[in-house]
């Protein structure tokens, strides 16, 4: 794979604020991964979701651009707790 | 923030912005309540700004507003994996005094386009995110509820332009959650490069824009198109498909930018530009059948948030901004009769849009979105076909034209049968109509 492929490469260029220790998308650990969930290892566009060693399913939304597409997709599991950040942090788009 | 407004704004997106600017003119009390660092920062478009809508609101915007080029030529391309045949309209007339659509940058435009509403008077709080909204007993909505502390205000009515994830509607059951298949998901680069770099490789001058719209295998058999947009010193260039078919395919959005990127009739396109941001976003594609309950008692939804979109067309910003305005009417001709913002008075604000271009259009598409959907042929087979086609016509090798044309024909009877054929194009003129 190219380096240009790697999405880590592409949020580099964007702009975030993090709020640190309140990540505003959260998976409930308690539950076995569905079908739902291990996609968004592959489709999320900002590469938040790996999949653990344990085959469980885990989230960083540091590069999350707030999207919506896990939150729709997982809609029906109940895995997910999916808020907006806080007013003024998370992706800042400098031309959107 | 204790205060009582006439009106509270949810959103400073195209619709809370003409909701903002129009109320604030007619004197109302407005509080608009944004999210991101400021007007724009968290918005995401294409963009193709629609001068018609915004003329509606601000006649004389082009005087200062932030546009980047007016668009005169467009182009339709059916790629396969090495071609694409395609139609390309370009027009003198589009030079025009008053030129029809523009290619804009959504973060400077919002801003912009904010600060107009603040001047015209509306209170604008950033950095604010609204949770929820605030019922009296009687289960009128009379303000929202914010992430900050005391962060509850009150108002007569309140507009929600919270975007296509609605959290604020869905969170209090006015809206139900969007379905994959009725959105789809967008990602988008921006290149820079020179304006003369732009200008010569588009065969453009000045101020003059192309934009591309495709469609084809660069979708690996989703539901989707391409674009390419060019402004002034920059390209805006992304594809977007069904979120469903994603998670069909578990082909990622981000690989799937880069194959578009390296495909032929784009590399040279955006050769030597330098990215400067990525960004994805969720576009409601259901059309008039995933249109929500769009008033109540105290509050009314406008733009993205109440599925105004029209798929069909590529059409976004232009219904944003005309819901937002008819709103706000709406909202000044009650308070003008000195009528309360009831569910049977915000009527109005349906037989607004019912009058308008807004839900004239999502009607007559409104079985677009989902024969595409399921018939996937559109954008797989054909523009496939149609390139393939164009190749042996145009391929001088010794061979017959009257062989040629049959072979052109035997290849698409036999990709869809001749039923198949009579079918799609059935399909096709039905949804349109």
């Amino acid at each position: 794979m190219a380096m240009s492929d790697k999405i880590e490469e592409k949020l580099y260029q964007n702009r975030y604020r993090v709020d640190e220790g309140c990540p505003h998308v959260r998976i409930d650990a308690s539950k076995v991964p569905s079908e739902q969930l291990k996609a968004m290892v592959d489709i999320c566009p900002a590469g938040c979701y790996v999949e653990g060693e344990n085959g469980k399913v885990e989230v960083v939304p540091d590069g999350c651009m707030e999207c919506g597409t896990c939150r729709i997709v997982c809609q029906e599991t109940g895995e997910l707790e999916w808020a907006y950040p806080r007013g003024g942090y998370g992706i800042l788009f400098k031309f959107g | 923030m204790a205060e009582h407004f006439d009106v509270i704004i949810v959103g400073a997106g195209m619709a809370g912005n003409a909701a903002s600017y129009t109320l604030a003119k007619a004197g109302l009390n407005v509080l608009q309540i944004e999210r991101g660092e400021y007007p724009g920062s968290k918005n995401v478009q294409g963009a193709i700004l629609y001068a018609n809508a915004v003329e509606q609101i601000i006649p004389g915007f082009r005087d200062d507003a932030p546009l980047e080029r007016h668009v005169i030529e467009q182009r339709m391309w059916m790629l396969d994996d090495r071609s694409y045949v395609g139609s390309h309209f370009r027009s003198e007339n589009f030079n025009e005094e008053k030129p029809n659509r523009y290619t804009i940058i959504r973060a400077q435009f919002d801003k912009w386009f904010n600060r107009q509403a603040r001047d015209a008077g509306a209170m604008v709080i950033c950095e604010t995110t609204v949770l929820d909204l605030i019922r009296n007993d009687a289960g009128k909505v009379v303000g929202v509820r914010c992430d900050r502390e005391g962060g509850e205000v009150y108002a007569e009515v309140v507009i929600l332009c919270d975007g296509v994830n609605a959290l604020v509607g869905q969170r209090s059951g006015i809206r139900s959650e969007i379905s994959p298949e009725h959105a789809a998901l967008a990602v988008k680069e921006m290149h820079f490069l020179p304006r003369e770099v732009i200008n010569e490789r588009f065969n453009v001058r000045d101020d003059e824009g192309v934009v591309i719209e495709a469609l084809g295998t660069v979708t690996s058999g989703m539901l989707g198109t391409g674009f390419l947009y060019t402004n002034g010193e920059s390209i805006s260039l992304g594809i977007g498909c069904i979120v469903s078919d994603f998670v069909e395919t578990k082909i990622g959005p981000a690989k799937l930018l880069e194959r578009f990127k390296a495909h032929p009739s784009i590399a040279p396109l955006i050769r030597g530009s330098e990215v400067k941001e990525y960004a994805a976003h969720l576009i409601p594609e259901g059309g008039y059948n995933a249109v929500p309950q769009l008033y109540g008692a105290g509050w009314l939804i406008c733009g993205d948030a109440a599925h105004f979109l029209n798929a069909a067309h590529r059409e976004g910003s232009n219904l944003a901004l005309t819901s937002g305005r008819l709103a706000a009417e709406t909202i000044i001709a009650l308070k003008s009769e000195g009528k309360a913002m009831t569910e049977a008075n915000l009527a109005l604000y349906r037989q607004k849009l019912e009058e308008s271009f807004v839900l004239k259009d999502l009607k007559k598409y409104k079985d677009l979105p989902h024969t595409l959907w399921r018939n996937k042929q559109f954008v797989t087979t054909y523009p496939e076909l149609m390139a393939k086609a164009a190749e042996n016509f145009f391929r001088v090798d010794g061979v017959d034209k009257l062989t040629k044309e049959k072979d052109i024909v035997r290849s698409f009877r036999k990709a869809r049968g001749v039923l198949g054929l009579v079918g799609d194009a059935v399909k096709v003129a039905r949804a349109w109509r």
